[in-house]
Formats: structure tokens, C-alpha cells, sequence
């Protein structure tokens, strides 16, 4: 497969999910191209979830029309219960849906930090332990297209930063498509490239420039919000010097 | 050498332990031991429709299983009653009727015994190519749905969302299921067979760390239930079909203490 960028990976055209008579979601479209994070926010039972999993083809009773042009998905879920019964170590579930070679193996878990877990059981991992390693294993297959949904939960402050550095980089490197939910305004402003705002249907999309200063945006996240736009957007009224005092600059 | 009879029921028990360890396996992992009950129930009704319409008891017994299953999968859809509550439905409703049906075969003798717990020894030579064949068979699928059917039994929405098709593997699953359980009944009869998918392979859960190691210990604990089962049977004079199953609860009792101590050393 070519890896030319800006080719389409994913559309999805007026999706709609009805449940107990209930719209969780209706018509959202969204497109993810190469090389491109897109980034899906709303407030919670927002339907981002939802939405991901309807493009994944999860979800199959659904109005509305989803195209995929690739095979290649790596999956990253929100929620992932793992039965005791079944005995399962790290190593077994980095080859769940892939055939991978030990080395492909050692470098995905040493990319998120967990290579030291290889051979432990699952149901002996740490929350944040296992979120590494659920990143790892979608990340191991060198997917085209990568979905992500909530990846850091459970990670803590430090790694969190970390891991999204790897995301980005990742998106890079392989020049995949990225669809990634998340709850943290300061990390979807800095490192999308276009945000779908979702609140049952898109509120409102486009890159996150644009988003920030839609109105309905502002007043679903409120307050926090504004803030984040103001860390990104802020006007530059003054310079600094050299020795680090201010020089107001006039308009 | 193979008109000795016990050696064709070691023989026609090893077939069965190869196949029942793996699927085992998988029905414990999946939570369908309720499940395998059932279909193992429905047999019966398989057997009389058999006799009633003069066809192969093996293909009635085939087709009545997939017949519940899916049955099973409907009314799941189309009524709100919990999982278990339908399969015993099933499994009571078929196994009624199936007793209904053997009053109207008042003509033919009917070994209901022999049904319910299998007669190994009474094992002929057409059948132990039948368990033969048709273990391979199921084995050859097994091990090339392998990949799929394994990413879907540990996460339904990731096997879903990275290809692996779960629905399909299902689907497949069961069909499985009802063909083992097609095969064995003879053997070890239909209120032992759910015994010999579940027991040896929640042996092997209990000293095991991975899944292929508890593949291969649940083929090891089948083998050795046949063979110790058999062979005492022979001592003792007890039924075969029992006397497997028993060696088996022995098999699962001994593994309980060796889990012990591996909890305790994870502790």
C-alpha cells in the first residue's frame, strides 16, 4: 500500500445510532486521512465512544454510511475487561489479532515503557500498567489507521505527557491516521489537526483554531475552555528584553 | 488386534480427549458450559428423531443441536429473559420432548441408558472412524480459526474493530460444538460429555499461566481421564463412561492443591 499523505482512510457520512428510542449519536460525519490526528470531544454521554466504535464497525445497526479503505486498525478501548479465567500474559495478547516477531514486540512494549512486563499475567498488571500495554499492542501491528479512545486513563501526570509525545510521534513516523477521544482540552488544542466537537451530533468542527473560538464550544466546556484557547491564542502585547523585562508594544 | 473391543474404546476415548481439551478450553473461557449442557440435552431429542425417521443418529443429533443454538440466538434477541434462564428452557423443553417421542417408538428397544451415558465398550470399527475423521476435522478448523476465534473470546469489540470477525467465529464455534458433541455421544452419552469439555480443561486452568500451555494440559488431563478411567473400569466393573468422568474429578481434586500453593507463592 502507498503511503502518500492526505489519503483517505476512514469516512464516515451521517452516522446515526439509535438505542431504546434514544439518538446517541446522529449525524455525525467525520473523514481521517493519513498522517492526520483527529481529535473527538464532547462532554461525557456525548456519544464520542459511540462514535468510534460506529466507525470501527462495532456498532452495525446504524443509519448513515461508514467506509473504510484500510485493514489495518489498531484499537485502543475505553473499557477492556479481561476474564480471570482465562490465563493470558502480556506477550499472548501483544499477538491478539497479529503475527508479530519478538523484536517487533520488545520495541512496541520499550516505546511505552512496559517492556519489564512481557511475560506477567494480565490480571496482575496495574491499571496504568495495562493501559501501556493496550497501547502498545495497537501500536506493535504498525497500523494505518489508530483509534484511540481515552488512551492515558489511569497514567499517571508524568507518563501521560510522555505517552501523548509517543502519539504524536507515532503519527509521524508511520504517517497513520489517528482518530483520538479525549477528555484533556490542553493536549487536543496543541497536537490535532482537527477537532469534532460532539455533544449527540458535531457541535461544531474544524481545525483548533477555528473550534476554540466557536461559540457553542465555549459554552460547552465553559470556563476551562477560554483558558486553554487564551494559552494558545493569546495576543503577544508585549516583548521581552534582554534582561527579561517587559516592553509594552503598541497597537 | 483391533476387534479386541477394549482397545477399540481406548482408542475411540483418546479420539475423544483429543478433541474434547482444546474446545474444552475454549468453552470455559467463553462462560458456555450452560451452554454445552444444553446442546448435550438436545442430543437426546437428536437420537429419537433419528430412530423415529430411520436416519443417521449422528446427523439428526448434528442438525437438532445447531437447531437450538440457533433458536437460543433468536430468542436472546427478540425477548428480554437472562441467558441462562433460556438455555434451560431449551435443554428441559427438548429432553421432554424427546421423551415424548420415545413413546411412540414402543416397537424398537431402546438403550436409554446407553444414551444418557454412553457405551464405549459396544464401540465398533465404523464408529472409531467417524470419531477419527471427524475429530480431524474439527481440529483442522480449530486450528485455523485459531488467530480469530482466540482475539474474539478475550475481547468481542476489539476483535470486531480490528478485523477479526467475532460473529463469524461464533457461529463457527457452535457449529463446533454440536459436532463433538454428535461424535462422542456414544462414548461417554450426553450427561457425561459437557463433564469431559468442562472438567479436564478447568483442571488445566488451574496450572496454567498461558493459554497454549492450558491447551496442552487439558489434552493431557482428557488423555489420562480415558485411560485411567478405562482401565479401572475393566478392574472394577464399572460403567466406562462414569468411571472417565470420576477420573477425571480425581485429575481436577489434585490440581486444586498444587493451585493452592501457586496462589500462596504469589502472595
Amino acid at each position: 500500500m502507498t503511503k502518500e499523505k492526505n489519503k483517505v482512510l476512514l469516512k464516515v457520512e451521517n452516522v446515526g445510532l439509535l438505542k431504546n428510542d434514544k439518538w446517541l449519536v446522529k449525524d455525525v460525519s467525520l473523514e481521517i486521512k493519513r498522517g492526520e490526528i483527529v481529535t473527538l470531544i464532547g462532554p461525557n454521554g456525548s456519544g464520542k465512544s459511540t462514535t468510534a466504535k460506529i466507525a470501527l464497525g462495532i456498532h452495525k445497526k446504524i443509519e448513515g454510511k461508514v467506509q473504510k479503505f484500510t485493514d489495518k486498525i489498531g484499537y485502543v478501548p475505553q473499557k477492556i475487561s479481561i476474564d480471570w479465567t482465562l490465563p493470558i500474559r502480556v506477550i499472548d495478547f501483544m499477538l491478539l489479532t497479529e503475527k508479530l516477531t519478538n523484536d517487533q514486540i520488545n520495541a512496541s512494549l520499550n516505546l511505552t515503557g512496559v517492556d519489564h512486563l512481557k511475560n506477567k499475567n494480565l490480571s496482575n498488571l496495574s491499571g496504568g500498567e495495562f493501559q501501556r500495554v493496550l497501547i502498545a499492542r495497537a501500536i506493535a501491528k504498525k497500523p494505518d489507521l489508530l483509534v484511540l479512545d481515552e488512551p492515558v486513563q489511569g497514567v499517571d501526570f508524568k507518563g501521560e505527557v510522555a505517552l501523548y509525545e509517543l502519539i504524536k510521534k507515532i503519527s509521524e513516523e508511520l504517517s497513520c491516521g489517528i482518530l483520538l477521544i479525549s477528555h484533556d482540552l490542553h493536549v487536543v488544542m496543541s497536537a490535532t489537526d482537527f477537532v469534532v466537537c460532539l455533544n449527540g451530533h458535531v457541535c461544531c468542527s474544524g481545525t483548533p483554531q477555528v473550534v476554540a473560538k466557536n461559540e457553542q464550544y465555549l459554552q460547552l466546556f465553559g470556563d476551562r475552555a477560554s483558558k486553554v484557547l487564551s494559552l494558545y491564542e493569546h495576543k503577544h502585547d508585549h516583548t521581552h528584553a534582554q534582561d527579561g523585562t517587559i516592553k509594552r508594544t503598541n497597537n | 488386534m483391533l476387534d479386541d473391543f477394549f482397545i477399540r474404546a481406548l482408542l475411540a476415548g483418546i479420539g475423544i480427549a483429543l478433541i474434547t481439551g482444546p474446545l474444552g478450553c475454549f468453552v470455559v473461557w467463553r462462560r458456555l458450559s450452560f451452554f454445552a449442557g444444553t446442546l448435550a440435552h438436545s442430543a437426546f431429542l437428536g437420537v429419537t428423531m433419528a430412530v423415529f425417521f430411520q436416519i443417521s443418529i449422528a446427523f439428526s443429533v448434528f442438525a437438532i443441536s445447531s437447531v437450538i443454538a440457533i433458536m437460543l440466538l433468536k430468542l436472546q434477541k427478540d425477548t428480554k429473559l437472562p441467558s441462562d434462564a433460556l438455555l434451560g428452557l431449551l435443554a428441559h423443553s427438548s429432553l421432554a420432548v424427546g421423551l415424548v417421542v420415545v413413546g411412540f417408538l414402543t416397537s424398537i428397544r431402546f438403550d436409554i441408558m446407553g444414551l444418557l451415558f454412553g457405551d464405549i465398550l459396544a464401540v465398533n470399527q465404523n464408529d472409531l472412524l467417524f470419531i477419527w475423521i471427524g475429530g480431524a476435522i474439527i481440529l483442522l478448523i480449530l486450528k485455523m480459526i485459531w488467530k480469530p476465534l482466540f482475539a474474539s473470546t478475550v475481547n468481542h469489540e476489539l476483535a470486531e474493530a480490528e478485523g477479526m470477525n467475532p460473529d463469524k467465529m461464533n457461529a463457527i464455534f457452535t457449529i463446533l460444538m454440536a459436532a463433538i458433541i454428535a461424535i462422542s455421544i456414544k462414548i461417554v452419552g450426553l450427561l457425561l460429555i459437557t463433564g469431559m469439555l468442562i472438567i479436564p480443561a478447568a483442571t488445566a486452568r488451574n496450572i496454567s499461566s498461558n493459554p497454549q500451555q492450558m491447551i496442552k494440559l487439558s489434552i493431557l488431563g482428557g488423555l489420562m481421564s480415558v485411560l485411567i478411567g478405562l482401565f479401572s473400569s475393566l478392574e472394577l466393573n464399572t460403567a466406562s463412561g462414569p468411571s472417565i468422568i470420576t477420573a477425571a474429578l480425581i485429575l481436577f481434586c489434585l490440581s486444586l492443591i498444587k493451585f493452592k500453593k501457586y496462589s500462596e507463592l504469589k502472595k
